[in-house]
């Protein structure tokens, strides 16, 4: 046995040689997946056996598995070897080279959220060396974080830096195994963050991949692993805010969140990645995997979402509630416009006793978007005493927009308490002549209606994100109505 | 101020209004009695600019303008207000915030300085005090929970802020117990002035007993069947309607 598995490397080896020495050249691999691939990911950046292995152990569990098709959305197939698994950030030479040569469409969205000058031109992606001071204000927040015993950094440097815990809790809350596209991020992934609050820490301040995505370029595939030890308390916010144009199509990250006794996970995100074009020609394809385990007594984690962009939106941020007393939270808005699909939702699952979770999403379709929520909660016969809320809205602008809910429940404790509330309203008609016969424009009153119903959502997230947010919604839902 | 000529109106293409005469002068008040389903209602949402009706001929004109030309938003602006019947919920929306906006919009309109928060809440809370409001009126979302008393008194509110040229008032006083037609009614006669004209869809003679209007329209079957003074109203209070149908095929 560990013979045969002697000869696998070897020829491994032997390949990714070949492979390695053309992609040191360019930098980046050429179109197409095997293990070679995977090897020389794992090789140029110079990571561990173990993690080696582990790709590819995944890759090949991969090879087994066929796309998942239970989705309610639709795309023509994804030619796996068609991409570029490695590569590095567009050249210079492609990007525009002053902000007068950017599609003045994208110029004016961020005009609209309030993007200062020097920013839009970063999101633009213009060859401007040193746009603005990033060194500096990275220099402050790493020590900030540093004395306070956090570690806060890509993944790429975690598993150089901190390989321990890499071994320890990678993929213990995502197995490689577990479905189609996180086999295939476990197996490719090429950089992410990574994020450590030691016991009883709280940490000083909210992290955020806006800081990160200065230091380090991410891909497609990006992999988050975030661990809150004993006590420790941590808030995250995940993504761009404004409308960042990227050439890429697929998008599978994963995501992984790991809260042991007494810790505090908060995780937000604003995903607003290109939806494609009003044609729905284009966008991003976005196929996540996002789970939280409670892992100890008094555990909480809590997702708090807001998907405006994609051209697909898969993604379910979940919860393992392992931990006696540990609570899950989801907070949802997803806005489908034009031709955008969303297929989102959440799993709440209760082992633990006395496990508590909160489910509150939000959708909105407008155009020919179809929006769907798929959820479920789950409670083990373990679960004495758990108890779940779910409250599913579903607001339709429109005529030509579908929305679904598929809630599913699924309760081996006789003590569980479930209750799910649901409703599906079309901008009403009625609302918004109320708004314009008190003066108020048409896109003011959709814009107002529209915050209405997201605002349990909003009030979950961080301040400034929250402002963020909302400018985004009505950007995304521009012309929908009127 | 408002001159309506023989407005014709459907609804789903079933004629609803056919061929409403009406002139309103300014600083006048006015009653639009009658039975249900003779289109009152419709009348006014016309007149707000409702997209569900189809204006089959006619013409209305406010302040010498093309009121039909406009779209509800400028009726508003230019001091249109509609006092609905149903006011309808908007979760989450702030009753403030959209009050706010909307007198905004109006002064922008107008040329005016938006007012600021601090200006805004003074001015409000002011005139919550006079219409025997609570505070948290302001934090609740718009008639989101409201009793039918609460969200009429707050369409008066809305009214009493936003400062109409013409007010048309639909049903305020239905669903109200004695008190609270009392201030609906208070808040109704603060407005009256030389230069605002005020019309009241009402089935009931009570309102008038508070609210003396200037002139009583009887409407039936898609137009004015009948025009007098306050008179008009006690004696369709006493004898119904039936008898003007009467007295006209006769």
């Amino acid at each position: 046995m560990s013979s045969k598995a002697t000869d696998v490397e070897t020829l491994l080896s032997r390949k990714y040689q070949h492979g390695f020495v053309t992609d040191i050249e360019s930098d980046s691999l050429p179109p197409g997946l095997d293990e070679s691939v995977v090897t020389a990911i794992s090789r140029k950046k110079n990571e561990p056996q173990f993690l080696l292995d582990w790709r590819l152990k995944a890759f090949r569990h991969w090879l087994t598995l066929r796309e998942p098709t239970w989705a309610t959305v639709h795309h023509p197939p994804i030619d796996y070897q068609a991409i570029s698994y490695f590569s590095a950030p567009r050249p210079p030479t492609d990007a525009p080279k002053s902000i007068d040569e950017v599609d003045p469409k994208l110029l004016a969205t961020y005009e609209k959220l309030g993007i200062p000058l020097h920013e839009r031109a970063r999101l633009a992606g213009v060859a401007v060396d040193a746009v603005f001071d990033s060194v500096s204000v990275a220099t402050t927040f790493k020590d900030k974080l540093a004395k306070a015993g956090v570690i806060f950094c890509s993944f790429s440097d975690a598993v150089r830096d901190h390989p321990e815990l890499i071994e320890r809790y990678l993929g213990t809350v995502v197995p490689p195994a577990d479905n189609f596209f996180a086999a295939l991020n476990s197996a490719v992934f090429s950089d992410g963050s990574f994020v450590y609050v030691p016991a009883g820490v709280r940490c000083p301040m909210e992290l955020s991949t806006y800081f990160r995505i200065n230091a380090a370029k991410t891909g497609q595939f990006e992999r988050t692993l975030i661990i809150a030890a004993e006590g420790a308390t941590v808030s995250y916010l995940e993504g761009c805010t404004a409308p960042m144009r990227d050439e890429n199509q697929l998008h599978a990250a994963v995501v992984e969140l790991v809260a042991l006794d007494d810790a505090k996970i908060k995780y937000s995100t604003v995903q607003n990645w290109y939806p494609g074009d009003e044609n729905g020609v284009g966008g991003i394809y976005n196929f996540v995997t996002k789970r939280g385990e409670c892992r100890g007594r008094n555990a909480k984690i809590s997702w708090t979402q807001v998907e405006t962009g994609s051209a697909i939106t898969w993604k379910y941020p979940s919860c393992v509630l392992k931990g006696d007393g540990s609570v899950g939270e989801f907070y949802s808005v997803a806005v489908a416009n034009n031709y955008q699909q969303a297929d989102t939702g959440t799993k709440m699952i209760h082992i633990g006793r006395d496990t508590k979770s909160t489910i509150v999403s939000k959708g909105i379709s407008a155009g020919h978007a179809v929006n769907t929520y798929r959820g479920l909660v789950k409670v083990l016969p373990s679960a004495t005493g758990a108890r779940n809320f779910t409250q599913c809205d579903s607001l339709l602008m429109g005529s030509q927009c579908a929305a679904h809910t598929f809630p599913i429940v699924e309760v081996r404790n006789p003590d569980a308490t479930v209750e799910h509330e649901a409703s599906t309203s079309k901008i009403g008609e009625d609302q918004l002549f109320y708004c314009l016969q008190r003066g108020v424009s048409a896109e003011d009153a959709v814009n107002m209606i529209v915050s209405g119903f997201c605002k349990a959502v909003f009030k979950e997230l961080p301040m400034e994100f929250a402002v963020e947010a909302q400018n985004l919604l009505s950007v995304s839902l521009e012309g929908a109505v009127g | 101020m408002l001159k309506i000529s023989q407005l014709r109106a459907n609804v789903v293409g079933r004629n609803i209004l056919k061929g409403v005469d009406l002139e309103i002068g300014a600083g006048e008040v006015h009653a639009i009695m009658g039975p249900n389903g003779s289109g009152k209602s419709t009348l006014v949402q016309v007149l707000a600019g409702r997209e569900d009706y189809e204006i089959t001929g006619g013409s209305v004109s406010f302040d010498g303008a093309d009121l039909l030309a406009m779209p509800p938003e400028e009726r508003a602006r230019a001091g249109l207000f509609l006092g609905f019947q149903y006011p309808v919920e908007i979760p989450g929306v702030n009753n403030a915030y959209l009050l706010k906006a909307a007198l905004n919009a109006k002064r922008k309109a107008a040329g005016l300085a938006e007012v600021d928060a601090y200006e805004f809440l003074s001015l409000i809370k002011a005139k919550m005090k006079f219409m025997g409001m609570d505070e948290s009126f302001l934090s609740r979302g718009v008639n989101e929970g409201f009793s039918g008393g609460e969200k009429k008194r707050n369409e008066i509110l809305q009214m009493l802020v936003l400062e109409p040229r013409l007010a048309l008032l639909d049903e305020t006083d239905s669903g109200l117990d004695i008190d609270a037609l009392k201030v609906v009614a208070k808040g109704v006669n603060s407005l009256r002035a030389a230069e605002r004209s005020i019309v009241l869809v009402t089935h009931y003679q009570r309102l008038l007993d508070y609210v003396e209007p200037d002139r009583v329209h009887v409407f039936a079957d898609g137009r004015i069947l009948k025009s007098g003074d306050k008179t008009l109203a006690h004696e369709l209070e006493a004898r119904g309607y039936d008898w003007l149908r009467e007295e006209r095929v006769a």
